[in-house]
């Protein structure tokens, strides 16, 4: 006995043999049993031995279950089923019985299927190469490329990640800066993405914390501005950090000298750029935001701050998403935000402060909705289409003038549709309403009737406006030739700077955003912070015109079809008007138009396009740019 | 050989058992054949070849040529064994036609002698194929040596064992033993090394003359007292033997029966065996020198006994050394000319370079690829002794531009080391097992675990389909770029799985030409994809065990394949049974490489062997004795002169082909050697191991030796441990084995293997 097991060798008493016998209705004499143990034991040792052969030739040093199976099955011995599982698995033994049994858990399959972590092993198998010795030298640390979800955190990586998040939520603002300026650019950190992404859901618990609020939200946006980190499944967690700052009632608004607005408003941005640039690597990702901040924004009990956040980030989504959600809510929100507003009682100041913010908000996006709207429409007339835009603008209008508008397609396998076709159709399975769009003139009407003069001014700067006669609907087939007429009256070249200013920001905002290596909301938090600030001060603004406009009632009457021209004369209009900014006065006519909207015609290459070209090995949905590291491709120039 | 009566399996079978009986036969006779394993013993070129030497020593055979030129009489004696088997179970006709076949008189089972060719007996084989008619024309498979299929017969078991059952008192056997031990430890030292050799199969024969007689505790007991003596390199062996403790388990146990059925080799000077033989008959020990007798075969030479060092480097197999006869015969192993291939003098790139690009282009050629194109090598086997596929357009234009790239091409050497690129496989999860690359480098192949083969394109050119037949028709035949038209490029996409397999794939070779990929698989078969449809095209069944290795040829068309069933195989692309069955193996087959002028190919086993075979006939023509463990890794060198060759021993062994000696022993790996590569021009050999390394040696080092005539002689050689001077590098990776490595056509070294976390 001792000898055998200093050989290690499996042993099946004669009790077990008499025991496996009796369960299946033989008794068996010792002899019999002694003998079978021993005939056991060795059919176990040669299965054992063969089995080797196939881990050798597997090229592994781990003997499977696998392994041993096939070498019963190629000596006719029926295979064992139900130990095919990589894991090890658990030997117990009972001490009382002393019994021995491989642990065999029942498994809650509901449980299962809805866990929330993502099991491993069911990754795409891949080749990467690297180089890793140039010329026979290099380092004598082991050279290879490791998925990041599997590689273990070395110590130096550890104490990157406390120092990190150390000078990123710590006192020093300078420390701060030089952190999130390497988090951005540090390419050896993708082990440590789960790591940040944990750090970053931490939102929920300092939500009294604005400071500790906006570091986070620049750690995200450090994350995600990191070239060379994939995101994978993780944006959905940075999304749902980013629009817990958009839409929860944060603790910290509850001081109304805190100001939550501003980092409502920079989260919304963050969001948009994040969706941008990541949002093919979530499919549906759109909807799924477009539903909860539709949520917020049709449910009264929520407070106005959480109100406001819906807003701002519908804004910050694009127009279309504005027309989407925001517009249609519009009326019954209006009616519980009006009662706000209205209401005079002192005890009533600071939620009527409140609302004037989501006024304003609400009158920025629209603003821009009907900005954008109109430009779209100009588009096909600018770029020499024949089609005709009719009064009833037709989802085709879309379609032809603005791909570059459209959010991109989510998952590969929606390619086929449309490009327009999920903000008509709703995407796949949308859960809301059937949706249809809204002409131009009857989107301003409607928008006039709530926000009266204070929306009309906004497209009214200057004195120009006395060139735009008021046009009547009946005039508008005539206007359309118009054009030309009115790029040439250079006064109006001047005149709506501020306009332009906008215009030429958003078609970039809402443009393909893998075109543009920084989205210009974010490229750099001055730049993100000078928008944000643009906004506000365009919110206070509003928010003062709008009392000024309360003041003089007089003025609703006349201004409203005076100021705006109706839908089928605003092409020309907004055509007119960027034309004239972006050329000058040196170029003049049609032909400056059409240059002129080459920019945001030559965001052209749909993100469709894109996707086609993305190399599918791997199938890493990042963005384009990034594959011209060489780590990502395969080739090597040989 | 193949009865036209009989499926060919069934055929082996038969052939089988005869053979055995045969054994029977002949050991009653005292003829008994000398070397190879009983299973060997049918009727054929191969066997026969083989075995010629030991029967008339020196008797200077030459080799490759196609007849049966010594051991004619043997030969006769196995048929005749064949034909007693088969009349003895009645199977007249088999006899008759057998007996038509080999040109025997009808009365030939009676009388000994007559005279029977070879070629006869590949005659039925070689009906009805045409292609590679010449080589078909004198085919002579070897028997496959189905050890399982005696396994499962229990009387021939017996009749294996049987040679056991007629010993003496188990009780003496320790005393047998212990007095022979002390006996050996007490001679002179220039003796005692040589000697030694004699304890490790002395040892398993007794102790498996004990089990076989049922004296179980006798066993356990001699196991025990001498087990702890031998070679440590004997281990692996030796935990299957002490598994082995009752009479009932020897049937069916492979190692057994290899030990049986083969006679354990040792090489011993005269004088020592003089000492050892007065020894045993001074003392009268008739026990041990039965079995060495009967089970041992020495090799007697003349001259001073081998050091222990020496004796050490070249044992270690499963079944001893190799006998110094089975080195000797001529191997070809000059490489073919290089077809001439006229450069296309409107060559864009030519002119880009230089104007008169041709005269120059081809000089540097020559330097590099040594003697090869000039004038006929005198060691190259004649351009037609096997025929080769006709050179393609694209096979020439590809050649154009593997000289292209010649020019390019790196110098290596110690002080210009090679870089290396490494082609990780990600999210494998333990299941790659096996990878290739094209020789152009364009392409990567994994096999995996999950019975699926994967093509990546390693360049920026996707893979894609050629369009259905209705499409197909559709386009312009004139058309220029009508090879570009004929591709879909809707199935565009960086890579390719390739679904039909059964069980994991461990081999794959992708053609020259880069048209076809070959996997061979668990499931016993080997299947050929298209690589321009990525569908299969021929599933090659014939292993029916495991199917461990396959490559492609270097000139197309034909491929090699070794497995379980310890045969090798030779198969050309457009037939579906084998051409050459190559048999002797004691084990597994783990990997096979063809030489690079397609003449010979080496394989590797789990019997700690390397054995060459000649294409053309078939016969064994070198057996490399020396690793401890199964070889995994062959690599000749790419002027065709050299071998290495890799084990899970760890050890990289070197060998000179033409003088069938061992040259050189590079130690570093700490784990199996899953790959081995020399530079384009032989300058370095990199070698990759489960070790997650990847080294580079000096080759040029390594084979920089004259071996004198007396070392080619007698095979005594004496290695230099110089392993640390010829390591050049060792590169790690991060836990990632490397299992395959390749030289691109400008030297660099591109490495793959699956991530293992």
């Amino acid at each position: 006995m001792a000898d055998r097991e200093e050989r290690r060798f499996a042993e099946v008493s004669r009790e077990s043999i008499k025991l496996m016998a009796e369960s299946a209705g033989v008794e068996l004499g010792d002899d019999v049993a002694g003998l079978l143990a021993e005939d056991v034991c060795y059919r176990l040792r040669e299965a054992t031995q063969s089995s080797s052969q196939f881990m050798r030739h597997a090229k592994r040093r781990k003997l499977t279950v696998e392994d041993f199976n096939r070498a019963l099955r190629w000596s006719n011995v029926e295979a064992i089923c139900g130990y095919g599982a990589q894991d090890a698995l658990p030997f117990r033994s009972v001490k009382d019985g002393e019994l021995y049994f491989v642990e065999d858990r029942e498994i809650n399959l509901v449980e299962l299927a809805l866990a929330t972590n993502i099991p491993k092993g069911c990754a795409e198998t891949m080749v990467r190469v690297n180089v890793s010795y140039l010329d026979g030298k290099g380092n004598l640390e082991p050279q290879g490329t490791v998925p990041s979800a599997v590689q273990s955190l070395s110590d130096d990586l550890l104490k990157y990640y406390q120092q990190i998040t150390r000078a990123i939520l710590g006192e020093d603002p300078h420390l701060m800066k030089v952190a999130l300026l390497d988090l951005q650019s540090n390419s050896k950190i993708a082990a440590l993405l789960p790591y940040f992404v944990y750090v970053i859901s931490g939102v929920k618990s300092v939500s009294h914390d604005l400071e500790q609020l906006n570091r986070l939200l620049h750690m995200v946006k450090s994350l995600v501005q990191n070239p060379y980190l994939y995101l994978g499944s993780y944006v959905r967690s940075l999304v749902s950090s980013v629009m817990y700052c958009i839409l929860e009632p944060l603790a910290a608004s509850i001081n109304p000298l805190n100001d939550h607005w501003t980092l409502r408003d920079y989260a919304a941005l963050l969001l948009s750029h994040i969706f941008w640039t990541h949002g093919d690597l979530v499919s549906g990702l759109y909807h799924q935001i477009l539903l909860s901040l539709q949520k917020v924004l049709s449910d009264p009990v929520r407070p106005l701050c959480s109100h406001y956040g819906a807003v701002v980030g519908l804004h910050a989504l694009g127009w279309k998403a504005v027309e989407r959600v925001l517009f249609p809510h519009l009326p019954a929100y209006w009616a519980n935000l009006q009662a706000v507003l209205d209401d005079y009682s002192v005890s009533n100041a600071q939620v009527k402060a409140d609302g004037h913010k989501v006024y304003g908000a609400i009158l920025v996006a629209v603003e821009r909705l009907l900005k954008m709207k109109a430009l779209s429409l100009s588009q096909p007339v600018e770029g020499g289409s024949s089609a005709q835009v009719g009064s009833t603008m037709g989802s085709t209008g879309y379609r032809v003038s603005s791909p570059g508008l459209s959010p991109p397609p989510e998952p590969l396998t929606e390619a086929a549709l449309g490009i327009a076709s999920h903000l008509q159709a709703g995407g796949s399975g949308c859960p809301w309403e059937e949706w249809t769009p809204v002409p131009l003139p009857a989107m301003y009407s409607e928008l006039y009737s709530f926000f009266g003069d204070s929306l009309a001014v906004r497209f009214s700067t200057g004195p120009g406006k006395g060139n735009y006669a008021p046009c009547n609907p009946s005039q508008v087939s005539n206007s359309r030739k118009e054009p030309s007429g009115a790029t040439s009256n250079p006064d109006t070249t001047r005149k709506m700077p501020q306009l332009t200013a906008n215009l030429n920001i958003s078609p970039r905002q809402d443009g393909s955003p893998r075109m543009d290596p920084h989205p210009p909301s974010l490229a750099a938090t001055g730049s993100g912070r000078s928008v944000a600030r643009a906004s506000s001060v365009q919110r206070s603004r509003s928010s003062s015109s709008r009392s000024g406009q309360r003041s003089t009632g007089l003025s609703r009457d006349v201004f409203p079809k005076a100021r705006f021209t109706p839908p089928q004369t605003g092409p020309p209009v907004f055509s007119f008007l960027i034309g004239g900014r972006q050329m000058g006065r040196r170029c003049q006519g049609r032909r400056p138009f059409q240059t002129t909207f080459a920019p945001s015609a030559s965001l052209p290459i749909p993100p469709r396009a894109y996707t086609h070209k993305l190399p599918v090995i791997g199938r890493v949905g990042k963005p384009v740019r990034r594959w011209t590291c060489s780590h990502y491709s395969l080739h090597l120039p040989l | 050989i193949r009865l036209p009566v009989f499926s060919s399996a069934h055929a082996h079978f038969i052939c089988k058992m005869a053979a055995v009986q045969g054994g029977l036969v002949d050991a009653v006779e005292e003829k008994t054949i000398k070397s190879e394993p009983v299973a060997d013993a049918t009727a054929n070129n191969s066997a026969n070849d083989a075995r010629a030497p030991s029967s008339s020593p020196g008797s200077g055979v030459s080799p490759g040529v196609n007849k049966p030129a010594a051991g004619a009489a043997e030969d006769q004696q196995t048929l005749l064994a064949v034909l007693q088997f088969l009349r003895k179970n009645n199977l007249s006709e088999s006899v008759e036609i057998l007996r038509r076949e080999a040109g025997l008189p009808e009365d030939s089972l009676d009388q000994k002698g007559g005279d029977s060719t070879g070629t006869g007996l590949g005659g039925p084989e070689a009906d009805g194929r045409t292609d590679a008619g010449s080589l078909l024309s004198r085919v002579t498979v070897s028997s496959s040596a189905p050890s399982k299929a005696v396994a499962e017969d229990q009387p021939d078991v017996n009749v294996v064992l049987s040679a056991y059952s007629q010993q003496g008192d188990p009780a003496l056997y320790e005393v047998y033993y212990s007095g022979l031990k002390k006996f050996i430890e007490t001679v002179l030292d220039c003796h005692r090394a040589e000697l030694s050799q004699v304890f490790y199969p002395l040892f398993v024969h007794m102790y498996l003359e004990l089990v076989y007689n049922n004296h179980e505790n006798k066993a356990k007991a001699f196991f025990e007292k001498f087990s702890g003596d031998q070679e440590c390199y004997y281990q692996d062996d030796l935990r299957v033997l002490c598994s082995l403790t009752k009479k009932e388990h020897m049937r069916g146990n492979e190692t057994l029966l290899d030990f049986r059925t083969s006679k354990f080799v040792l090489r011993i000077s005269r004088d020592s065996y003089q000492l050892l033989k007065r020894h045993l008959q001074e003392r009268q020990n008739n026990q041990i020198w039965n079995i060495i007798q009967e089970h041992l075969y020495i090799d007697i030479f003349d001259g001073m006994p081998r050091s222990k060092g020496q004796i050490d480097a070249m044992s270690g197999s499963l079944a001893g050394e190799a006998k110094r006869e089975a080195n000797k015969a001529k191997v070809y192993y000059g490489l073919l000319k290089e077809p001439e291939i006229e450069l296309p003098l409107d060559d864009e790139d030519e002119e880009a370079e230089n104007e008169e690009g041709k005269p120059k282009k081809k000089k540097p050629k020559k330097d590099n690829m040594g003697s090869k194109s000039k004038k006929q090598d005198p060691n190259a086997p004649s351009q037609t002794r096997i025929p080769l596929p006709e050179l393609k357009d694209s096979d020439k234009l590809d050649k154009i531009m593997n000289m292209k790239e010649a020019t390019k091409r790196i110098r290596l050497g110690p002080d210009n080391l090679p870089s290396i690129c490494f082609y990780s496989f990600l999210n494998a999860y333990q299941g790659l097992t096996a990878v290739d690359l094209t020789d152009d480098s364009s392409l990567i192949a994994g096999g995996f675990a999950d019975s699926t083969v994967r093509v990546w394109s390693v360049t920026p050119k996707k893979l894609r389909k050629v369009k259905s037949a209705a499409d197909l028709n559709m386009i312009d035949k004139e058309s220029d770029d009508v090879l570009e038209r004929i591709m879909d490029e809707k199935t565009a996409s960086e890579s390719k799985i390739l679904y039909g397999h059964s069980g994991p794939v461990y081999g794959i070779s992708f053609s020259p030409d880069r048209n076809y990929l070959l996997s061979s698989s668990e499931d016993g078969t080997i299947r050929l994809w298209s690589l321009q449809t990525f569908t299969c095209l021929v599933g090659y069944k014939g292993h029916n065990y495991p199917v461990w290795d396959t490559q492609f040829s270097p000139h197309g068309y034909y491929f090699v394949s070794g497995g379980h069933d310890r045969v090798a195989r030779l198969w050309a692309t457009d037939h579906y049974q084998p051409l050459r069955m190559f048999s002797g193996h004691l084990a597994d087959i783990t990997c096979t490489r063809f030489h690079p002028n397609s003449n010979y190919v080496v394989t590797g086993s789990s019997d700690r062997t390397i054995r060459l075979w000649d294409v053309l006939n078939g016969n064994c023509v070198r057996i490399f004795t020396g690793h401890k463990g199964p070889i995994h890794a062959l690599a000749f060198s790419p002027n065709g002169k050299f071998l290495a060759s890799g084990a899970t021993d760890g050890r990289v062994l070197l060998w000179d082909i033409g003088h069938g000696l061992m040259v050189g022993e590079l130690k570093g790996h700490t784990d199996t050697i899953y790959s081995l590569r020399f530079s384009r021009d032989s300058e370095i050999l990199a070698s990759g191991s489960m070790d997650n390394t990847v080294r580079l040696w000096d080759a040029t080092k390594a084979f920089d030796l004259e071996t004198d005539d007396f070392t080619a002689a007698t095979g005594h050689i004496h290695l230099q441990d110089n392993s640390q001077e010829l390591l050049l590098g060792s590169y790690m990776t991060k836990s990632t084995p490397v299992i395959h490595l390749h030289f691109t056509r400008r030297n660099l070294l591109l490495a793959a293997g699956g991530y293992n976390p």
